[in-house]
């Protein structure tokens, strides 16, 4: 199993029946592989639509039908489609029950920083800054580090997000759950020791007497 | 609302128009008027759109030719020439979270006055703006966008130009139509009226100037 499938799987386990659930493009996009049995929620596609699904077959490929990363998707049934207003008035106004984004740094504060790197990527924020401030719950997936350096720091030296602290942290070693006392150590990846997650991590984490194992 | 031609809606189109654009990474975008605009080369635009899709494929045609001088957009992570023109300075661009933005287009539409928004607070997003505390919460002021013309698509028209669109083909579309001082609606498919059933007309036909229609097949 790769990092990226630890990650996914982990986050899946995360959510409930019929929540609704966006997931950003690229790792936590892999999240919809790997809901539990008995776990049905309903995926939105900020670019307007609930009840998104995999393309079922590569033939069906549609162009009015596409997720956030232009992307031709399938839909299930119940599915509808809604202009952009009222999918960021979802978004913002308390309805979307999880958001699950990849990210390029977090810091001490839970702070999510993951649409800038000044001079070197500009993408822009899409639809990110308004998923972190406006979901009841977010869930960072990402791996613990890139090109060697830990992306779990004590202060974000790129640009925020959103002022609004993230719930969870899910990386190929652990789980973090920041906490106004810090970034609790919560899991640990099988085969991972705590030594081993906290020299991976540049930020101070609280472990407390007993750190889970890591299911998915 | 008249029918006409993508060309002659080109024509009315003058250098240093802003547009506001439907579409989310090509789809729901008005194929047929961004070539007509890169053939006859409209340039200065300042254009108002979600993003600007890829080299090649939609309001990317439009940053191809290089006909942008402006963008108010929210994300261009999917276009590299896009972003090869901002940092050289050749092209302005202004990022607005995608909430906002379709936010400050529907105020700009509905005759408000801007919106407040939490999103962006405390962020880059916020330079420059005003923070405004209700019931002890900050939100960000966010001023109304209009546009000389909105282009837009739909799946399907009917003879005095109701709406009706295709999945997430709508997108900013329904919002750009009330924002705009001419609105242009290219679409695939014109039905008489009353096959789009009144329920299920998206945008009313009020807000429609134009119409561009499928070229017929058989000329």
């Amino acid at each position: 199993m790769d990092d990226k499938e630890i990650i996914a799987r982990r986050v899946a386990l995360e959510l409930r029946d019929g929540q609704l659930v966006n997931l950003g493009i690229g790792l936590p996009t892999q999240v919809a592989h790997h809901l539990p049995r008995g776990v049905n929620v309903f995926f939105q596609s900020e670019n307007g639509l609930i009840g998104m699904l995999p393309l079922p077959e590569e033939g069906f490929a549609w162009a009015d039908l596409t997720d956030a990363g232009g992307r031709p998707v399938g839909a299930g049934p119940g599915a509808c489609a809604i202009d952009s207003a009222l999918s960021f008035g979802l978004i913002r106004g308390g309805h979307l029950d999880v958001t699950v984004l990849g990210g390029l740094q977090v810091d001490e504060e839970g702070h999510l920083a993951n649409w800038l790197v000044p001079g070197v990527m500009v993408p822009g924020m899409g639809g990110a800054m308004d998923l972190v401030t406006g979901a009841k719950r977010v869930i960072v997936a990402m791996t613990h580090a890139a090109k060697g350096s830990s992306k779990i720091v004590r202060r974000c030296t790129l640009p925020l997000t959103s002022v609004r602290c993230v719930d969870l942290i899910v990386t190929e070693l652990a789980v973090i759950e920041p906490t106004d006392a810090g970034l609790v150590l919560r899991e640990t990846a099988p085969g991972v020791t705590v030594d081993q997650v906290v020299r991976a991590t540049a930020a101070r984490l609280q472990v407390p007497g007993s750190v889970g194992t890591m299911r998915g | 609302m008249k029918p006409a031609q993508a060309a002659e809606i080109a024509e009315l189109i003058p250098d240093g128009a802003t547009l506001m654009i439907g579409g989310f990474i090509g789809a729901g975008t008005p194929q047929r008027l961004i070539d007509e605009l890169v053939r006859r080369s409209r340039r200065e635009l300042t254009v108002i759109a979600n993003d600007t899709a890829r080299p090649g494929v939609g309001i990317g045609k439009l940053v191809d030719a290089r006909l942008v001088r402006r963008l108010v957009t929210s994300h261009i992570g999917t276009n590299p020439e896009t972003q090869r023109q901002m940092i050289a300075g050749q092209l302005q661009v202004e990022l607005v979270p995608q909430g906002t933005l379709v936010e400050r287009i529907r105020s700009g539409g509905f005759g408000l006055g801007g919106v407040l928004t939490p999103t962006g607070v405390g962020t880059l997003a916020a330079q420059g703006k005003r923070t405004i505390e209700i019931d002890g919460r900050t939100f960000l002021l966010e001023l109304p966008l209009k546009a000389d013309f909105a282009l837009i698509n739909a799946r399907r028209a009917d003879y005095l130009g109701n709406l009706e669109y295709a999945l997430t083909s709508r997108n900013f579309n329904p919002v750009m139509a009330m924002a705009a001082t001419t609105v242009v609606a290219e679409v695939d498919d014109v039905v008489p009226v009353g096959v789009i059933p009144p329920d299920a007309v998206m945008t009313p036909h009020v807000l429609v100037h134009y119409l561009v229609c499928k070229e017929r097949a058989d000329g």
